[in-house]
């Protein structure tokens, strides 16, 4: 990490200000503001088809708002280019991957991609990486195919690339879909170990007592942001009986 | 074209060598072979000329095909073969009109690398529709050639069969020439773009959200596509060149890691292509098909490898107990309803 790091540390990892976005004439994030401080650990809730996925990918600089804003670390987020700091594992990444005849170590070893797209890694990429296999606890399965993992251990090795990047911002997309329950209770673990070590998490979950076991603060969103705090009191409001409504969320969310 | 000018003018400057490496290097290694294997086959220079040329195939063929089949866009190679037909039969049918003397390899060249871009477009903004876009793209460039043939008259359509099934006989010392020279610039290219090509193929969103340009290491993709496809079919066929980035592939697939299922696709492939041309010697029959066909059989050959050695791997599962570590069973909870009452696994 560079002088840029300390330069932008005292800001606000994500910045939302009025934020929007539709498919189409569908809106699927309505006015959303919300500001998330280097550290959090943010459970991002909400019923199926609420925009969580898409208000992930607008912090992430992924797709664009029709209106207000996001910054990243400080720069708006489409045109954010430190990709190191941000690591992300997108919904389903993890199913797709296990078809590839890849490597743990391949795919945590590109985690340092974003540092070395060229070149030969230098002994503090391998350090690393070694070290994010060990912290996810993968360092007898280096040379296994990802594919041929458990949900459990495949989630790691994702763990370990954002890891090896030694990025400031972790972003999970529903992660544990598929994962035995004890190896679900052993990664919320390693995050909140993480959390601790001051990586910022933004984790959408539809486990909502995972969530508010784990997570620091909790940001409710149905397209619109209605709770954002912490996980107390989220759990005295019915902010979640707001958002999920009277069941119209199931019945509309049909993609 | 830019890119096509310093490409011939790289091509002119590296003629006096590439003669030079085709006779006394390559040619009298090739003398060497024959002699010392009792082959007279590989006296023949037009036979050294195939094996060459299909030595490169079983390069290049794979190492951009692996990229390929692993973001599902092995039709891709399809589609750019039949339009890069259509671009034979443009340059064919201005020279032609014009009187002029263009090779028409270089105008498939151009027509396919556009077409590639062109098809990235398609992908990148693609929904459901690609397939059919690719579909029409595919029989459109395919019409376009044939149309335009027919459509001059003269003899154009007398060298088309080797345009369309491929041949050994024809590969001249221009296309070789080209050949190595594809073989030079996409393996370099591919070396020096390994880890983002990779990124973008295991998991195109976390590679755009670590800044990596997903869209400009599409584009590069079927660039390169183009450029194998194009070399490539002069011995192959336009028909069927699309395979040779696919079988040896599918064919190394079992290969634990990335780089290993390259090398080995790359094994595969020169296997498939040496065995191809030598039949197809043999017996006077089609290079382009008994490439293929080689190619199918050593695949249904690994097939059954793979099962046995799974069968074998069963069976050490149950006398070595403490394997079973690793195999974690997935126990059902996953399955319970979520606290949304949602139901996003099963719809995908």
């Amino acid at each position: 990490m560079t002088g840029a790091t300390v330069e932008t540390a005292p800001k606000a990892v994500v910045t939302a200000d009025d934020v929007s976005f539709a498919f189409g004439d569908r809106p699927v994030v309505d006015d959303v503001s919300l500001t998330i401080e280097p550290g959090t650990f943010l459970g991002l809730v909400g019923p199926n088809g609420s925009g969580k996925t898409t208000l992930v990918e607008l912090m992430l600089g992924l797709r664009r708002p029709d209106s207000g804003q996001v910054r990243l670390f400080g720069t708006p987020a489409h045109e954010f280019d430190d990709g190191e700091r941000v690591a992300y594992v997108a919904q389903h990444a993890t199913k797709a991957a296990g078809r590839m005849p890849v490597t743990v170590r391949e795919a945590v070893t590109m985690g340092r991609y974003p540092h070395r797209l060229i070149g030969r890694f230098s002994d503090s990429d391998r350090q690393a990486i070694d070290e994010a296999l060990e912290r996810v606890g993968l360092t007898e399965l280096t040379e296994r195919r990802v594919g041929r993992l458990s949900g459990g251990q495949r989630q790691r090795v994702f763990i370990a690339r954002a890891l090896a990047a030694q990025a400031d911002l972790l972003v999970l997309d529903e992660p544990t879909v598929g994962v035995d329950a004890e190896s679900r209770d052993a990664f919320y673990d390693l995050l909140r170990d993480l959390n601790a070590t001051g990586i910022t998490i933004v984790l959408i979950e539809h486990d909502i007592g995972v969530v508010t076991t784990h997570a620091t603060e909790i940001a409710c969103i149905n397209r619109k942001l209605h709770f954002h705090g912490d996980p107390e009191t989220f759990a005295e409001t019915n902010a979640l009986a707001d958002a999920y409504g009277d069941g119209r969320a199931v019945l509309e969310h049909d993609h | 074209m830019f890119e096509m000018t310093s490409l011939l003018t790289v091509k002119l400057f590296a003629f006096a060598p590439f003669n030079w490496f085709l006779e006394d290097a390559y040619g009298a290694f090739m003398e060497a072979l024959a002699k010392a294997l009792g082959l007279p086959v590989l006296e023949y220079a037009f036979m050294q000329r195939a094996y060459l040329a299909a030595i490169c195939i079983g390069v290049i063929g794979p190492l951009v095909g692996t990229f390929l089949v692993h973001r599902e866009m092995s039709m891709i190679a399809d589609t750019l073969a039949h339009t890069a037909f259509a671009g034979v039969a443009v340059g064919l049918f201005v020279n032609n009109a014009l009187s002029l003397s263009l090779s028409p390899i270089h105008s498939a060249l151009v027509v396919a690398i556009g077409t590639a871009l062109l098809v990235e477009l398609l992908v990148q903004y693609g929904d459901v529709t690609t397939d059919t876009s690719l579909a029409m793209i595919l029989t459109g460039g395919f019409a376009l050639g044939s149309v335009l043939i027919t459509a001059t008259d003269g003899g154009i359509a007398v060298g088309i069969d080797a345009y369309l099934f491929g041949s050994l006989t024809t590969v001249s010392r221009a296309s070789v020439g080209l050949l190595v020279l594809m073989t030079g610039l996409v393996s370099v290219a591919v070396v020096i773009t390994y880890r983002p090509l990779l990124y973008v193929t295991f998991d195109a969103t976390a590679a755009r959200a670590a800044g990596i340009s997903v869209v400009w290491y599409n584009r590069l993709m079927v660039v390169l596509t183009a450029l194998v496809v194009v070399s490539a079919m002069q011995v192959m066929g336009v028909i069927l060149v699309a395979a040779m980035l696919v079988i040896p592939v599918a064919t190394a697939d079992s290969a634990r890691s990335f780089k290993r299922s390259i090398l080995a696709g790359i094994l595969v492939a020169e296997v498939t292509v040496i065995t191809g041309v030598t039949l197809s010697y043999q017996y006077g029959i089609a290079a382009g098909g008994t490439i293929v066909l080689t190619g199918i059989g050593l695949y249904v050959l690994s097939l059954g490898g793979r099962r046995l050695g799974l069968r074998t791997r069963a069976w050490r599962r149950i006398g070595r107990p403490g394997e079973r570590v690793f195999t974690r069973i997935i126990d059902n909870t996953a399955s319970e309803p979520k606290a949304d009452g949602g139901t996003e696994d099963e719809e995908r």
